[in-house]
């Protein structure tokens, strides 16, 4: 059994940004001194991609888009082809409506990346990396560290991190993104960014702390 | 300037150079992968380690600037293990396919695995496979055997001028192509295949034909376009299998068109390999003698005036030059080579010359090209302009058909003669980029002179390039851009109307009651009048061959000796690689023979009492391969009849079909492959 086509999925005959990308090229373009305009073909691509998503729920970038952009920033389309197939954030294919984006890297491994891996597999009904789901949800892929290692493991869906994964939270997660939540990305645990669980723990006691306002020794 | 010592022998090389240019200064080899000397530095190959004294560990040469005072050792233990290190790792994915692989035996990786490589490699797991990329007929890609060098990409960006090649995808998954497949759109696709330093880009026509060493190698210029490339023409037995380009800085580089390097299968077909004279309407097979009995026969009650000759695009000087000898002992003058008609004035030389040089272009800072599309009628020469081009000081501008894709910028500036006279009366804001330019080019087209209003065409492009000061006793700014490798060689024999001559319009006319045409397949035979005797006389059955009354089977360029004068009037010598088919003849020995059955004693026979003939009557012939570089010393304009005036009427061009322009290529199979594809593929091209 083949995945159903969905007709937004096909390469589409032609592309042009939206009035919200328009909003956002303006914005890059300024970054660049006049004439390296071509320097802004990253964050262009990320714009495509995410006006895809938004226009059809599939956020990749068909190459009608890379050419729009080539021709936006006077650059040869291969030269955009290039960069957007050498990046993997960037989908050259079409995907589900949730990226799921499973880190296997040392430290994630060793706090349990795989258990993540078998519950996006179970609740996402995926095969493996690469798959999509036949519902056309979720696209799961590898990816290399995402720099998150304190509070490993981490899934990242679209360009959210959630964080402390286990096999409980990610199937609760993928089951909140079906019913079409978005639950608050960040620790799944609930700790404060990478701070201990539970609170502090070391250096409890601050003098400076009771020592208001300012710091001290500029009084 | 840096000293630099490179294994204890000293060498002064320019700052900013890199340690591999010092290394060979210094007369060492380093082996190399990416580099190339006309391209890019890319440095991703890392075959070229060297240990530099200090460097913490070795560095690739290719990439990495001098310092006075450096010292470089390039046989050290650390190189030679660096090196094979290396070696085992660009092995790891390649093939090892060289029994099979059409590379073998001139492969940049085969040699230098022999010569710096290990002993085998450890590497026991899969290797990656790539699937082969389509870049067009002429190209044949066996990508498992790339090791992405990325010379293709550069070459094609670079020089060629095509950004459609790329690297896609990374690490293992790299692949180079063109993402969307599609045939490269240059007419230099053929030296990917050269500077490819495997076997993944090769030639699609020499697929498994045949290996190098089984080849005879004649050194001989490309006659296909105006340029007059070096080549090398690579034969086995009796048929030429590839041709090659040779390094010639002063014309080529090392660069070659397509059509030259192509085309040579349209040598073997269609050939013209026995006379033929015809007998009651019907062309019929003949003996030399019958051919030249018939010839006699009808010429005897010709008067000398009533005899013409045309001569083709594609004729040695030689033949041209004996031809004019055997008219002028007939009594003719009536003689032309300009088959499209141009008008060119052969009073003086620098008239109908690129006279600022194909090497003149890396000088040039300000080039206008009239109605000429070089990318089309000269390729390497265009390459030249893109180079300079891209250097950034170079400003170019065209009048001729908008919308032209040359492969860098050019202004359009007008598409009729009208933009010229504009031009010159300042009212263009390019005017003052040719006058301030300290070496301006005017690059007319022969075809902006082959036109009714030619004449006046060629002397309002002279009067411009005198009117921005680009003909100075320094710099010879006025240049013709001719189109084919004999149209020069056949004007500097002197093969024009002498005294009370008819030109090709005049003998076209009614003006002749017989007409010679030497390769003459230019023009329309069907402008023959009836009743007129035609000797057609060339290697290839095409156009006009159908419409003679004598056909006497000449020798291809590559099949004799000649001289060819190319566009900017360096005298070349082409030569023999084999022999003609069958009965055919080199052609001056075919007139020399016609000569001796008309009665018309021809003061040659040999080859060299041809030669010396010519250089007495044309001193330029006596300069092989050399070219008078020298400015221009007298400004009085080409001859122009008075009230002569250029028209309203748009310049057009002479080139529709890139691949298919001469006897040759129109006889190739492979280049009627790529016309069909190309102008299939891309209708901008077809509509040009």
């Amino acid at each position: 059994m083949s995945a159903p086509h969905s007709p937004h999925h096909e390469e589409p005959a032609s592309f042009a940004f939206d009035a919200e990308s328009e909003a956002q090229i303006e914005k890059i373009l300024k970054r660049y001194p006049e004439g390296k305009q071509a320097s802004g073909v990253i964050p262009l691509l990320y714009v495509a991609q995410k006006q895809m998503g938004r226009a059809t729920g599939s956020a990749w970038v068909p190459r009608v888009a890379m050419d729009t952009i080539a021709e936006r920033l006077g650059m040869a389309p291969i030269r955009v082809y290039e960069v957007a197939t050498f990046y993997f954030m960037f989908n050259t294919k079409p995907i589900g409506r949730f990226h799921l984006q499973v880190c296997g890297t040392t430290p994630c491994w060793l706090r349990g990346s795989d258990e993540v891996l078998r519950a996006c597999k179970d609740a996402g009904h995926l095969k493996g990396y690469g798959d999509t789901s036949e519902d056309g949800l979720f696209t799961m892929t590898e990816v290399e560290c995402l720099g998150g290692c304190v509070n490993a493991p981490i899934l990242q869906v679209d360009d959210d991190y959630y964080e402390d994964m286990d096999y409980e939270s990610t199937v609760k997660l993928l089951e909140a993104l079906k019913r079409g939540e978005r639950p608050k990305p960040g620790s799944m645990q609930g700790r404060q960014g990478s701070a201990p669980i539970g609170g502090p723990e070391t250096v409890l006691d601050i003098p400076m702390r009771h020592a208001a306002p300012g710091r001290a020794g500029e009084e | 300037m840096a000293k630099v010592t490179i294994d204890g022998i000293e060498v002064e090389v320019p700052n900013g150079a890199t340690v591999l240019q010092a290394c060979e200064a210094a007369g060492k080899e380093i082996p190399r992968f990416c580099y190339h000397e006309r391209l890019s530095v890319a440095g991703n190959c890392r075959m070229c380690l060297v240990e530099v004294e200090k460097a913490p560990k070795p560095v690739a040469s290719c990439a990495y600037p001098v310092a006075d005072g450096m010292k470089v050792f390039t046989d050290s233990a650390l190189v030679r293990n660096a090196r094979r290190n290396v070696m085992e790792f660009l092995l790891i994915n390649h093939p090892l396919d060289c029994p099979i692989c059409d590379q073998g035996g001139e492969c940049d990786l085969q040699d230098q695995a022999t010569a710096y490589g290990g002993q085998g490699g450890r590497y026991r797991e899969q290797k990656r496979a790539v699937k082969d990329k389509y870049l067009g007929p002429l190209v044949k890609t066996i990508m498992t055997r790339c090791i992405q060098c990325t010379r293709c990409v550069r070459f094609a960006t670079e020089v060629a001028g095509v950004p459609e090649l790329g690297a896609t995808g990374r690490g293992e998954d790299m692949q180079i192509g063109t993402y969307v497949e599609k045939a490269l759109t240059t007419e230099l696709s053929g030296n990917l295949i050269d500077i490819c330093p495997v076997g993944a880009l090769t030639s699609r026509p020499y697929a498994f034909v045949s290996r190098p060493w089984e080849l005879r190698k004649t050194d001989s210029v490309d006659v296909l376009d105006a340029v007059g490339a070096a080549i090398r023409v690579d034969t086995r037995g009796p048929e030429v299998l590839r041709i090659l380009p040779r390094i010639n800085e002063e014309v080529n580089e090392e660069w070659m068109a397509d059509r030259g390097r192509f085309s040579f299968d349209g040598l073997k077909r269609r050939r013209l390999d026995r006379p033929w004279i015809r007998v009651e309407g019907k062309l019929k097979p003949a003996s030399w003698q019958e051919a030249f009995a018939v010839v006699a026969e009808r010429l005897k009650g010709i008067p000398g005036q009533r005899l013409g000759a045309v001569a083709g695009d594609l004729v040695d000087a030689e033949s041209a030059f004996a031809l004019r000898e055997l008219m002028v002992g007939l009594g003719s003058a009536n003689l032309d080579c300009r088959q499209d008609g141009a008008a060119i004035d052969v009073s003086r030389r620098d008239h109908y010359l690129f006279n600022s040089g194909i090497a003149g272009i890396d000088e040039a800072d300000a080039l206008l090209l009239i109605g000429t599309n070089p990318r089309k009628e000269a390729p390497v020469l265009n390459a030249r302009i893109r180079k300079r081009w891209s250097s950034g000081a170079l400003k170019v501008a065209s009048i001729g058909p908008a919308g032209l894709d040359l492969t860098y910028k050019a202004e359009h500036l007008g598409e009729g003669p009208d933009a010229l006279a504009t031009l010159r009366d300042g009212g263009h804001a390019f005017a003052e980029v040719l006058k301030g330019a300290k070496r301006p080019m005017i690059v007319l087209g022969r075809a902006a002179v082959a036109r009714p209003d030619g004449a006046a065409i060629l002397a309002a492009a002279w009067a411009l390039a005198e009117s921005v000061g680009a003909l100075t006793p320094e710099w010879h700014g006025f240049n013709m851009l001719h189109l084919f490798g004999g149209q020069v060689g056949a004007l500097d024999a002197g093969f024009v109307p002498g005294e009370g001559g008819l030109d090709l319009a005049g003998m076209l006319g009614g003006g002749v009651d017989a007409l010679w045409l030497l390769g003459a397949d230019g023009f329309e035979p069907g402008l023959i009048p009836p009743g007129t005797f035609v000797i057609y006389q060339g290697h290839h059955g095409d156009r006009a061959a159908a419409r003679a009354d004598v056909i006497l089977p000449g020798a291809a360029y590559t099949e004799k000796d000649g001289t060819y004068v190319n566009t900017e009037g360096r005298v070349q010598r082409g030569r023999m690689a084999l022999h003609p088919p069958g009965e055919a003849r080199e052609d001056w020995r075919i007139i020399r023979a016609a000569g001796a059955a008309l009665d018309v004693s021809l003061a040659f026979d040999t080859l060299d009492a041809l030669r010396a003939r010519m250089a007495a009557a044309n001193p330029v012939f006596g300069m092989v391969d050399g070219r008078i570089a020298e400015g221009c010393h007298d400004t009085a304009g080409p001859r122009l009849a008075e009230g002569a005036a250029p028209e309203a009427t748009s310049f057009t061009l002479p080139i529709t079909d890139y691949w298919q322009a001469d006897a040759i290529s129109r006889a190739s199979e492979t280049m009627a492959e790529c016309s069909r594809i190309y102008n299939d593929a891309t209708p901008k091209l077809a509509a040009e």
